[in-house]
């Protein structure tokens, strides 16, 4: 054990009425004290790397005022993915008509599954020539913050390059909440 | 044949130098670790797999809570300043400067923001204030003006605008934000996430794997 050498080497006599104390040791037992450093250091190395957050960048397209500005996507290219309430994900690709509404208009997750979003993107991705791959994000006003989120770093993840943030239409937005609906009320 | 007799050595090792070395490293780590304040706005963000860390100079923070309402603050006290002042000289709210440049954030519309500046520091409590309105169909969207001013006030210089949104804030909250930044082409803004790590076998692992360089 570690140990601190406190005994005065020689020291003089002391006179012969003074009783000599008893020496105690002066050796301590560190254990416990590197016990308590070690602890505390694994406390300080958890706190400094957690409290560092990330930042996720976006770019976003000046609105363009007029209609023959805007930037058009080709038909087959495109994937528009719809973000509805409770992480509930819609998807359809190309444009969406009255003729094909119910048949292209899909359901989807945020899961990791087949139906769930990532495969759609992979599949879509896969089948499409990559320079006419647009995803378009369009998050209905009942999605939350992290659907959004969710779904941009999604883009990251599997590398979309061209994707956008545009507004729901009446249309969809309609189609989402009958889709919605429909899907909640068998299970009562 | 007998075994030559080997002297019997004490377990006990000296522990000074392990002492040592843990206080230092303690003392290390307290030194550089920089505790969060405790924040007054409750804000649980979401996760991405974005690597860059968020920056911390500079910055125009907007922060969405979990009921969409929507608070700024800044961290550069010489550009509150100049806000301030071309506060009251445009709409002569007679707000108090010194005040304005000493809040931790703002978070009231600008009809309320001299009464709000009255508040307290440490009663400023996100749950209790109003926000700043960002719904253009109800009261219009004051973020438009915020962000307007902020422009005018580091014109030349460059603001890291972030974002920091709670889990549970409605996409509306957050379309009034990123209209409000359009509108003052503000077109490039980091949003504050938790780090996640990237699922194994997508596409983004595969090109960190191959050594690829990433560009968000």
């Amino acid at each position: 054990m570690a140990e601190m050498d406190t005994s005065s080497g020689g020291g003089h006599k002391k006179g012969p009425g003074v009783k000599k104390g008893k020496k105690l040791s002066t050796r301590v037992d560190l254990t416990p004290m590197v016990d308590l450093g070690f602890l505390l250091i694994t406390f300080f190395i958890f706190t400094t790397t957690m409290s560092q957050p990330t930042a996720m960048r976006l770019f976003l397209p000046k609105d363009a005022d007029k209609p023959e500005d805007q930037n058009k996507a080709k038909e087959s290219g495109a994937l528009t993915i719809l973000l509805g309430k409770d992480d509930n994900v819609f998807y359809y690709e190309g444009i969406l008509d009255n003729a094909n509404a119910s048949a292209n208009f899909k359901s989807s997750n945020f899961g990791n599954g087949d139906e769930g979003i990532r495969n759609v993107i992979l599949k879509k991705k896969a089948n499409t020539n990559e320079k006419d791959l647009v995803i378009v994000i369009k998050p209905t006003s009942e999605c939350t913050y992290k659907n959004v989120v969710d779904i941009l770093d999604e883009m990251s993840v599997n590398v979309c390059k061209r994707y956008a943030l545009v507004d729901v239409s009446d249309v969809e937005e309609k189609l989402v909440k009958i889709t919605e609906a429909a899907a909640t009320t068998p299970a009562k | 044949m007998a075994r030559p007799k080997i002297p019997r050595k004490s377990t006990s090792i000296d522990m000074t130098a392990m002492c040592d070395v843990a206080f230092l490293l303690l003392s290390f780590f307290i030194l550089t670790t920089k505790f969060k304040p405790a924040e007054a706005i409750a804000v649980t963000t979401p996760s991405s797999v974005a690597a860059k860390a968020a920056p911390d100079k500079d910055i125009v923070l907007v922060t969405l809570d979990k009921d969409g309402k929507v608070f700024l603050s800044m961290d550069d006290e010489q550009i509150k300043g100049t806000i301030a002042d071309a506060i009251n000289a445009t709409k002569g709210l007679n707000i108090n400067k010194a005040a304005f440049v000493k809040a931790q954030f703002i978070g009231a519309p600008f009809s309320q923001l001299a009464a709000f500046l009255q508040i307290p520091e440490e009663n400023r409590k996100g749950g209790n204030l109003p926000g700043i309105p960002v719904d253009s169909t109800k009261g219009g969207n004051e973020m438009v003006e915020w962000m307007k001013l902020v422009n005018e006030a580091y014109l030349g210089k460059k603001a890291n605008l972030l974002l920091k949104g709670d889990n549970l804030a409605k996409y509306p909250a957050f379309k009034g934000v990123i209209d409000a930044f359009k509108k003052n082409d503000f077109l490039k803004f980091q949003m504050v996430t938790n780090p996640e790590s990237v699922p194994l076998g997508s596409e983004l692992w595969k090109n960190n794997q191959k050594g690829e360089k990433r560009d968000d």
